[in-house]
């Protein structure tokens, strides 16, 4: 209860912040909402089941490049209704045909599947349509964006803590544990795997969709670009993909440091991205949360 | 009949680049999603061969094969075996931690790339006259490529099959926990698993560079195609991969010449999902 207490009242301080900051940094903070709305909705799914998903931005790009198209001829309330809605066709098509298999197929259909919507889309808009890139124009404010973007990561939070607590959490946990035993115990497998990577892949959409108005100017190269599923995969881990705020932890650091790189070295962060990723996954398996609780085990509580 | 003759060339490629990644999943247990990479690297180091020192490609060949096998070697010992280490007993672990770190790597090796080498797609002309293959005009680079191809993937294939080598590395990739039992030190076999299938990505690779553009941005597509092919010709299956790899190649040559090349992928993918719904096993895999 006071935790609950705790986190509505962060939000709430979030909530006003754009009241005192510059445009600048409150650019920050939306770039910071979404990576930890992202993260948060990637590990909702992928945290518990460890089925390691690689194609957030084949939803974030699905979810901007809805916008692009529709935000000329419907209100934007629809507009991002649809936009939700054709994410969770999409996951539903990926996780009925590879959830049923083991992990092994998902990952590869899911690391493939951002390069097969940007070359669908392009060929589409190239071939049918015959132009490139489209333009997004919305009367939205930076705070507007904020104030929704703040709201998804509120959802992404809230349904994790919400799930953690009920029986589906419990058949996740079981079925990241083993498969064989969560299926003895008469967790359906392929439905409660589907549930969730559904709910996730709708989330990271709408997370696409509602920050898309910040580009101006959408074009395939620009929404499915790599670097968002990778950064994703790395916040959740850094921090903890199977704790609550795990991704939470992960995403503002690895945040602003992505932001600096790009700055100080615009050519060659990937490189130090990559590097930091195989550290993470060689010195902090189980991410900062679990990597913190070891060490107070191990110095805070030697004498009972 | 061109799309036969170009699909079954094309093929070939992708048969050698689908036997190095499963020579490394099936033997070493290593899910490499930066195989890619490693592929275009060797593509790149071809042509940076050629336009500076002026090396002639079917030499350096000769050359990026063996350094395959070595960089394989040491990514092996450097990287994995820790992570073999780490994941003794725990089912499953170790597929997760080498989807993880290979991904981690596939940033590093194209951000690499993309410093040397830039994002801009890259091609050289190098026997660029084309000759007669029943009644089809075809690149005399593209036959050469094809050549090469086939006689590094025959000759695994027959080496797996016959001598006494394959017979451990078979072996392995079947029951790694039963192999120490009889004399195999299956760290050691892992290894050159892992590494003969990162020296037969360096051929596929510089065999691409001699016919094909490619950009430093096209790793996840051989990936991808590779982990197809392998699927399709069942897990392990190096006879199945190979099959795989020329229907592929068949397949893609089709769309790309009735329909539109910018489809191919969604052709690959299409096959991945039919493969997928009706043979998970993959199409030559026995059922479990």
């Amino acid at each position: 209860m006071i935790r609950l207490a705790i986190a509505l009242a962060a939000l709430a301080a979030l909530a006003v912040v754009p009241m005192f900051v510059s445009e600048y940094e409150l650019g920050l903070m939306i770039g910071m909402a979404t990576y930890v709305a992202l993260a948060s909705a990637w590990a909702l799914f992928s945290g518990h089941t460890r089925y390691i998903s690689l194609a957030t931005v084949a939803f974030y790009g699905t979810g901007a490049y809805t916008v692009a198209v529709l935000n000329e001829t419907l209100p934007y309330p629809v507009v991002i209704l649809c936009a939700g809605l054709i994410g969770a066709a999409m996951a539903l098509l990926v996780g009925l045909s590879t959830l049923r298999l083991s992990g092994i197929y998902f990952v590869i259909f899911t690391f493939g599947l951002a390069e097969l919507v940007r070359q669908l889309i392009t060929w589409y808009e190239v071939t049918i349509t015959g132009t490139l890139g489209r333009y997004i124009f919305l009367d939205l404010s930076a705070r507007d964006i904020y104030w929704q973007m703040l709201a998804l990561v509120a959802i992404a939070i809230g349904l994790t803590a919400w799930i953690n607590r009920s029986r589906l959490g419990l058949a996740l946990r079981a079925i990241g544990d083993d498969e064989v035993v969560a299926a003895h115990s008469g967790i359906h497998l392929a439905r409660t795997k589907l549930f969730a990577f559904t709910i996730s892949a709708t989330l990271i959409t709408l997370v696409g969709a509602v920050a898309s108005p910040r580009w101006v100017y959408v074009e395939p190269l620009i929404v499915f670009n790599p670097t968002v599923s990778f950064l994703t995969v790395i916040m959740a881990l850094l921090g903890g993909a199977n704790r609550l705020w795990g991704p939470l932890v992960g995403a503002i650091p690895l945040f602003l440091l992505f932001e600096w790189l790009s700055v100080n070295f615009p050519d060659t962060y990937p490189i130090f991205l990559g590097l930091m990723f195989i550290a993470v996954v060689f010195v902090l398996p189980n991410g900062l949360l679990a990597g913190f609780d070891d060490l107070r085990a191990r110095f805070g509580r030697t004498k009972p | 009949m061109t799309t036969l003759v170009l699909g079954l060339v094309l093929g070939g490629t992708y048969a050698l680049l689908a036997l190095g990644l499963t020579l490394q999943y099936g033997i070493a247990r290593i899910m490499n999603l930066a195989y890619g990479e490693v592929t275009l690297l060797a593509a790149f180091v071809l042509v940076f061969l050629f336009q500076t020192a002026g090396l002639p490609p079917l030499f350096s060949i000769l050359l990026i094969g063996p350094a395959g096998y070595l960089a394989g070697w040491l990514l092996y010992t450097v990287m994995m075996r820790p992570l073999v280490q780490r994941s003794q007993g725990i089912p499953g672990k170790l597929e997760v931690d080498s989807i993880l770190a290979t991904f981690g790597l596939l940033f590093v090796l194209q951000g690499i790339m993309l410093v040397l080498f830039g994002a801009n797609f890259t091609s050289i002309s190098y026997l660029d006259q084309g000759v007669d293959v029943f009644g089809v005009s075809v690149a005399l680079n593209r036959l050469i490529a094809f050549a090469i191809c086939l006689v590094a993937g025959l000759s695994l294939v027959v080496l797996l099959a016959r001598s006494r080598w394959g017979l451990i590395l078979r072996a392995v990739a079947l029951t790694p926990g039963s192999a120490p039992l009889v004399g195999i030190d299956v760290n050691k076999v892992s290894r050159q698993g892992f590494a003969l299938g990162t020296a037969l990505a360096s051929i596929g690779g510089a065999s691409v560079a001699m016919y094909q553009t490619f950009s430093a941005n096209d790793g996840v597509v051989f990936t991808m195609k590779a982990l197809i092919i392998v699927i399709m010709g069942g897990v392990g299956n190096v006879a199945g991969a190979l099959a795989a790899g020329f229907a592929l190649g068949l397949v893609e040559t089709f769309v790309a010449t009735t329909f539109d090349p910018g489809l191919t992928l969604a052709a690959t993918f299409t096959i991945f999902l039919a493969v997928l719904i009706w043979r998970p096993q993959g199409l030559f895999g026995r059922r479990q």
